[in-house]
């Protein structure tokens, strides 16, 4: 390894002394908790695969279309994943400044309810735009985004300003916004929802197909490349200790081939006969013999989730506010003599998990093409859970988006796969929050021996 | 006396200074000054109020009375960021980390280095704190670990390091070899001297007195909160400064502040 320069008295002693698997892990700086959770996840799949195999009687090596791992399953279930993903992703700033945030789910409820109540109602009736005009879904996720802005605002500044613990505001934001989403209409269901609006919630009109799903996940190969290119020039300019070549070869194979993989599995579920049928006799195509294949690719919540989960994780590596909620987080007392102004920091926490409330609002709302009084209802807890599974440390100053997205989608697995069993719904709780339980207890174990 | 008495305008001047937490008063009417390229020891008891006065110079704390001058001109001094812009830096009793993150960037909290693109230059601040650290602890290595790993010393080092990153023109530092083996403990004290000669003007608080003797030019002791008195290192002897310390008696060479013993006429 000619690539790292050599320390002498470094404290990194014991190199020589590392087995085959460390030497790996040091060569390629894989996390090794990512590592455990990536694990974990292809455990539940594997087993729920095999499980939901054997039920029906058939072999899991040919993944018949009942089963678990079925392009259909997995689709839907990237789909599932997305509300929760995205306010995971908020979560964890919350989480990670020491703070909690209970509303999450109400505040979806009400925002979700506003957003349906002003596509359906206030922008035809009062504004007087015609229904199916374009702007209409703009302006209600306009309106959402700023009702999920005051809402965090409101938030953060009772509890970075007045001093009120997060778990109280929260708890009491809880109650509020819920109750508030009833006022709207009088708890009546808001329904169908403008045709565009609809799209966030996926389904084959709201996937992108088969051509753009391949240039979405080329064009994510080829950023993933030169990420990787680029951070060995930037260690290079200040001869920091490089990846050795073959690490940095294998992390860029194995991270494109995950990519192209889950694009493959979007376009290899194809949509519902009915609906290419319907498509074909509006767009004057003949359906062949064997009938049609029309691709889903990759759903637009989706991809609305992976944004959601880029940019944070941008925000928080890479910008001067991702840095001082860590530093606040880490230190409260520190960061504050060091100048930051924590308590502007921590309404900005709120504002942003507010937004996102708004984000998952659209989805889900978008998903069952309506808004209801229960919508969002017990998310938080779904959230925090994704979070804390994800490795944020309720004591504050650590988690990372990425694994709260895992997490998030660990739970939903689970969620899905018991469905998919027909576990009936109590067991199903019973089985996720002792989940919960121990993968905080494997997470405690596990920071103990690093 | 082989120096000359500082002149001219302190650098600061900190007046009539008081602050009560409920019922305690931890400073009750303290002054201190400081002149450019001086060191001013801040010695007295445990609990006697050194941290706290250098807190409310540091912006930590906001005091109830009293005034701040800066080169002569009334500074107000109301968080750590005003203090900071007047060019005070301090290195805490409680060093004052964020545990979680690297030394790198405890180094530059709430002063990052930038990319072009408005993004932390990770990279930049992690050259520039190889730089510093190596002025203190040459076998300092481990950058990218988050600084709850280092040991005390260590992280001392990386305290100190942060406080003459910026260009200081005053430096506070309470306590700052506290954890620092004999080697480190001489190298800051090496470090103390060359910023003296630099100009900048340092309050050092320590429990050390031969410590202070070496690298002080005048010392100032507290007790219960008051100045008992200040003295320039020349004119008292090391057992005169024990018993300011210990009884309040101020010395012949020294001159009292209002905690001086009185002695019954
Ligand atoms: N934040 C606070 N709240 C309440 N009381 C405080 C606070 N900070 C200091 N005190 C009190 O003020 C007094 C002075 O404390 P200070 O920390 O300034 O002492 P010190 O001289 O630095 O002592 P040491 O040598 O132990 O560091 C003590 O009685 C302490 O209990
Ligand atoms: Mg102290």
């Amino acid at each position: 390894m000619t690539d790292t320069t050599s320390n002498p008295q470094a404290d990194i002693a014991r190199a020589s002394e590392l087995g085959v698997v460390a030497r790996f892990l040091k060569a390629t700086e894989i996390d090794t908790r990512m590592l455990g959770m990536i694990g974990a996840l292809l455990l539940i799949w594997t087993g729920l695969h095999v499980i939901s195999s054997l039920r029906l009687g058939v072999n899991p090596l040919d993944f018949d279309s009942r089963t678990f791992l079925t392009p259909r399953n997995l689709w839907n279930l990237s789909v599932q994943t997305s509300a929760v993903a995205i306010m995971a992703c908020g979560m964890v700033l919350v989480i990670v400044m020491r703070n909690i945030d209970l509303s999450v789910g109400s505040a979806e409820g009400l925002i979700g309810m506003v957003m349906g109540f002003a596509q359906v109602h206030f922008l035809v009736r009062f504004v007087g735009l015609e229904l199916g005009n374009p702007w209409i879904w703009v302006l209600a996720l306009v309106i959402g985004l700023a009702l999920g802005l005051l809402i965090g605002a409101f938030q953060g500044f009772i509890i970075a300003y007045l001093e009120v613990p997060a778990f109280i505001v929260t708890l009491g934001g809880l109650l509020v916004w819920r109750g508030a989403a009833w006022w709207v209409t009088s708890g009546q269901t808001v329904a169908p929802l403008d045709a565009t609006f609809q799209l966030m919630g996926g389904g084959p009109a709201g996937s992108i197909g088969a051509t753009w799903s391949w240039i979405v996940g080329i064009v994510a190969c080829l950023a993933v490349v030169f990420a990787l290119f680029n951070g060995r020039v930037q260690r290079k300019r200040f001869r920091f200790p490089l990846r050795p070549i073959w690490a940095e070869t294998l992390l860029g194979v194995v991270t494109c081939a995950v990519i192209m993989g889950a694009v493959w599995l979007a376009n290899s579920y194809p949509w519902p006969i009915g609906i290419v049928n319907r498509y074909a006799a509006a767009n004057n195509i003949t359906v062949p013999e064997g009938g049609l294949f029309i691709a889903h690719g990759i759903a637009i919540p989706v991809l609305m989730a992976i944004a959601v989960g880029l940019i944070m994780t941008f925000i928080t590596n890479r910008t001067r506010f991702g840095r001082y909620v860590f530093a606040i987080g880490g230190n409260p007392e520190a960061a504050n003599l060091a100048g930051i102004n924590t308590r502007w920091i921590t309404m900005k926490v709120f504002m942003i998990m507010g937004v996102l409330a708004t984000v998952a609002a659209s989805i889900s709302s978008a998903r069952q093409n309506s808004s209801t009084n229960v919508l969002g209802t017990l998310d938080e807890l779904l959230v925090i859970a994704a979070a804390v599974i994800g490795g944020t440390s309720l004591a504050g100053g650590s988690g990372t988006i990425i694994g709260a997205m895992l997490g998030a989608l660990l739970m939903q697995s689970l969620q899905s796969g018991m469905v998919l069993l027909g576990v009936d719904s109590p067991l199903q709780s019973i089985v996720v929050g002792a989940v919960l339980v121990i993968a905080v207890w494997l997470d405690t174990v596990y920071r103990k021996r690093v | 006396m082989d120096k000359t008495a500082p002149t001219g305008t302190p650098l600061i001047d900190m007046r009539n200074i008081s602050i009560a937490f409920g019922g305690i008063r931890a400073v009750d009417d303290a002054s201190i000054d400081l002149f450019p390229g001086e060191v001013v020891a801040l010695l007295g008891h445990n609990g006697a109020g050194k941290s706290t006065l250098i807190k409310i110079l540091s912006g930590a704390y906001k005091r109830d009375s009293g005034h701040i001058f800066v080169n002569g001109e009334e500074a107000s001094i109301s968080n750590p960021r005003d203090a900071k812009r007047y060019g005070i830096e301090t290195i805490y009793q409680t060093l004052a980390l964020a545990d979680n993150v690297d030394a790198a960037a405890n180094l530059f909290l709430g002063r990052e280095l930038m990319t072009a693109w408005g993004t932390l230059d990770d990279v930049a601040m992690e050259a520039e704190a190889r730089k510093v650290m190596g002025r203190l602890n040459p076998r300092f290595q481990r950058f990218k670990e988050p600084v709850i790993k280092l040991s005390g010393g260590q992280r001392q080092s990386v305290a100190i390091a942060r406080a003459i990153l910026f260009n200081a023109r005053i430096l506070i530092m309470d306590e700052p070899t506290a954890a620092l083996g004999p080697q480190e403990t001489a190298q800051v004290g090496e470090l103390v001297k060359q910023l003296k000669s630099d100009g900048i003007g340092i309050f050092l608080i320590s429990h050390d007195i031969h410590d202070v003797f070496d690298l002080a030019d005048r010392v100032c002791v507290m007790k219960n909160g008051q100045v008992v008195g200040t003295a320039r290192t020349t004119d008292v002897t090391q057992d005169e400064v024990l018993g300011m310390i210990i009884l309040g008696k101020c010395p012949p060479g020294a001159i009292p502040g209002p905690g001086a013993l009185k002695i019954a006429a």
